[in-house]
């Protein structure tokens, strides 16, 4: 079966996040520094030690081979040296290829670093477009369809196909401003409620201002090694049990179904790598871009049933307590969203839950993660399995 | 400034020119006979490369829909309604729907196309509620 060789090999053995937030006046290649450095620290590791480092290019400051920049920047020497570029979905289909890379022996410590400055390096006009324009040049884009557009089609067609409300997803707004109020680091920490959803801006039916997530700086870092290398480091080793991808689409028009995405065939892929499901789950960090994706996630994931995500948020069930903590760091909704490397912060987030070093925002007995991320528009997923026991 | 345009290439020069002629247009494959959109040097079905343009309906149904309140630029003025639109042979699209009531707009609704005027000597296929 596929994958089985990197199931338990790999683990994670240091991260860090950058600063966050707005932080004008740093570029992304500095706070991607700040990131990687700080996970080296928290690894106990050189950065001469380090043969291997995977980025994401930055939208605020565009370079054409970020990896080798970065590691010119560093002054490391990498055998293995690769920027990825697949959106939000970019951050764990890295994980997946870097421990692929270190169980094939082409690295045995990669450094995963990635940074942007979307808030401070960009107007927010700039913004707008340069995320827009993952929509098809020539037959979407001169329609004037903005990113929360995109994602309002899929929200829309959930509505009509499930019943879905916007009280629905107003619920994972909510559930994930309830993290946020206890994570320092959170952007918006100010409790919310489902009112305060259907009462903020409209910016494209059904999806309200705070169905949406920040546009925010920031990066993180992680630091990977084998299993075998990470049992005689100084922190507790996080390690991968599972991944999976799936990839169905790139422009949401394009889209085979717009209510069921290849989170499932991702999880799927996930879970079965990791001898695991997602009633084993202790918690979960999913892509929050805007509130219908974790629906749907939650539904591809298996978490619920298909058409059931809705009733699943409203239940009270993401929230901290929860029976399944979804973004306990408060996601890209509440705590930061910078672009592509947003979910780095809900894989630090994972490695400190797991660590059991989350403090306040300890999920208890936190044991195994499900951790998705997906790209373009619902267009290309990646699942992965984390847990402490390999 | 100006509203967002498609730039032509040779191989999609015939769906705009049926634009700018009033027809919409989509590839048909030659060899298992179905439809497809957006225009490919291949059939996305059957991988054939023979393809033949035909003129359809124009019909169809709101696949999905948005009204877009905070628009992309200046060029776009707010609210405009973005859609899906699932036309009678089989393809989907995304669109506009032209209306004064962006309320009426409803998933399943039955839609024609029109063409507008997206300036530069472009027109562009839109849709109205039928």
């Amino acid at each position: 079966m596929p994958g089985n060789s990197l199931r338990g090999q790999v683990a994670i053995v240091g991260a860090a996040d950058s600063s966050l937030g707005v932080v004008p006046g740093r570029t992304p290649m500095e706070l991607c520094v700040e990131a990687a450095l700080g996970a080296l620290a928290d690894a106990g590791l050189e950065k001469h030690e380090v043969d291997g480092l995977v980025t994401c290019n930055a939208m605020a400051q565009p370079m054409l081979y970020h990896a080798e920049a970065m590691a010119e920047y560093l002054q490391i020497f990498p055998r293995y040296c690769i920027a990825a570029g697949a959106g939000g979905g970019t951050t764990f289909s890295i994980i997946h290829h870097a421990a692929s890379a270190i169980v094939t022996g082409m690295a045995d410590v990669v450094l995963v670093a990635m940074a942007d400055s979307m808030r401070s390096g960009l107007t927010r006009d700039q913004a707008m477009l340069v995320q827009a324009s993952t929509g098809h040049p020539e037959f979407e884009q001169p329609y004037g369809p903005t990113v929360p557009a995109y994602y309002a089609l899929v929200a829309q067609a959930h509505m009509a196909e499930y019943g879905t409300t916007e009280e629905d997803f107003a619920a994972i707004a909510v559930a994930g401003r309830q993290h946020a109020a206890h994570n320092p680091t959170a952007q918006m920490r100010e409790p919310i409620t489902v009112e305060d959803v259907l009462a903020s801006r409209m910016i494209a039916d059904p999806l309200h201002l705070l169905d949406c997530s920040l546009v925010s700086d920031g990066g993180a870092a992680v630091v990977l090694t084998s299993a075998e290398r990470a049992k005689d480091m100084q922190k507790t080793p996080v390690y991968l049990l599972g991944a999976g991808e799936g990839h169905h689409h790139e422009h949401i028009s394009q889209a085979r179904n717009l209510t069921t995405s290849a989170a499932k065939e991702a999880g799927e892929r996930a879970y079965a790598m990791a001898g695991l499901g997602p009633e084993a789950m202790d918690f979960a960090q999913l892509y929050d871009c805007f509130t219908p994706t974790v629906l749907i996630e939650l539904e591809d994931l298996g978490f619920c049933a298909k058409g059931e995500g809705g009733e699943f948020a409203a239940s009270g069930a993401l929230a901290p307590g929860g029976t399944l903590p979804v973004n306990t760091h408060g996601g890209m909704l509440s705590h930061c969203h910078p672009g592509n490397p947003g979910s780095m912060l809900a894989l630090t987030e994972t490695v400190w839950q797991l660590r059991h070093e989350a403090g306040e925002r300890q999920v208890p007995n936190a044991n195994t993660a499900l951790v998705h991320a997906q790209g373009g528009i619902m267009s290309s997923h990646t699942a992965l399995v984390l847990g402490r026991d390999s | 400034m100006s509203k967002i345009l498609p730039r032509e290439t040779e191989l999609t020069a015939p769906y705009w020119e049926g634009c700018r002629a009033g027809e919409l247009r989509l590839q048909c494959c030659a060899s298992c006979s179905k439809y497809q959109f957006y225009p490919r040097s291949v059939c996305s079905h059957c991988g054939h490369a023979h393809l033949h343009w035909q003129k359809v309906s124009g019909c169809g149904r709101v696949a999905s829909f948005t009204v877009v309140r905070r628009g992309i630029s200046a060029d776009y003025e707010a609210p405009y309604v973005v859609a899906l639109i699932e036309l009678d042979e089989g393809p989907r699209m995304m669109s506009s729907i032209v209306t004064d009531n962006p309320i009426d707009v409803k998933v399943g609704a039955h839609v024609r196309v029109e063409f507008a005027d997206w300036g530069e000597g472009q027109m562009l296929p839109v849709f109205a509620l039928s």
